[in-house]
């Protein structure tokens, strides 16, 4: 081993705890942009966990996975802004 | 090999964890989205990075795939990530919010 497979857990379990800490945004935020930037900011610490998680177990489906919650977390992102524009 | 995937790993969770703080103390809307995604996205980087460098150093089929999926993701992180927040700052301003302790809105009324 290269380097120390408990890494990939201990990086992990830092990225779930930053993921509370905006889920406390999330809650708190007085207007709804606050809100939907503690989601979108949820949304890339998924990816990355997602990442790691990848490396931590050997599976690249879990990569794959990530690709596609990037993709799809943007156009969620984009819909709920444009919701907010008044748009739709 | 193993100390360049060390510091690389260390240097993604300390700018998520500032994107984060960030997140929680600063005073409206739009000095949060700063913080908030420049930092993370910076900090999603250099994980994705140190991931590549360790699937490279490992060798072998099934480590290389997952470090060019990883580069598939990175890429997929960087085009959507500052897109998605330009969106989310556009929709701020027209829906009224307004910077804490702004006086006047030199863009008010325009597109």
């Amino acid at each position: 081993m290269i380097i120390d497979p408990i890494t990939f857990f201990v990086v992990g379990a830092c990225f779930v705890l930053f993921m509370v800490f905006s889920l406390i945004r999330v809650g708190l935020g007085p207007t709804t942009p606050d809100r939907v930037v503690g989601l979108d900011t949820m949304n890339t610490l998924v990816v990355a966990t997602m990442i790691v998680l990848g490396a931590a177990f050997d599976e690249v489906v879990f990569i794959d996975v990530a690709i596609i919650y990037a993709l799809l977390s943007f156009v969620g992102t984009l819909y709920v802004a444009r919701y907010l524009e008044g748009g739709l | 090999m193993g100390g360049l995937i060390y510091v690389l790993f260390g240097i993604s969770v300390v700018f998520n964890g500032l994107g984060v703080i960030a997140l929680i103390r600063f005073p409206d809307v739009y000095t949060r989205l700063h913080g908030a995604t420049k930092c993370t996205t910076f900090g999603s980087i250099f994980t994705a990075l140190g991931i590549i460098a360790y699937g490279f150093a490992r060798g072998g089929a099934a480590h290389e795939t997952l470090a060019i999926h990883t580069i598939v993701a990175l890429v997929a992180l960087l085009v959507t990530n500052p897109t998605g927040s330009h969106a989310i700052a556009r929709a701020a301003h027209r829906s009224g919010v307004k910077p804490k302790g702004a006086v006047v809105d030199r863009l008010e009324g325009r597109s």
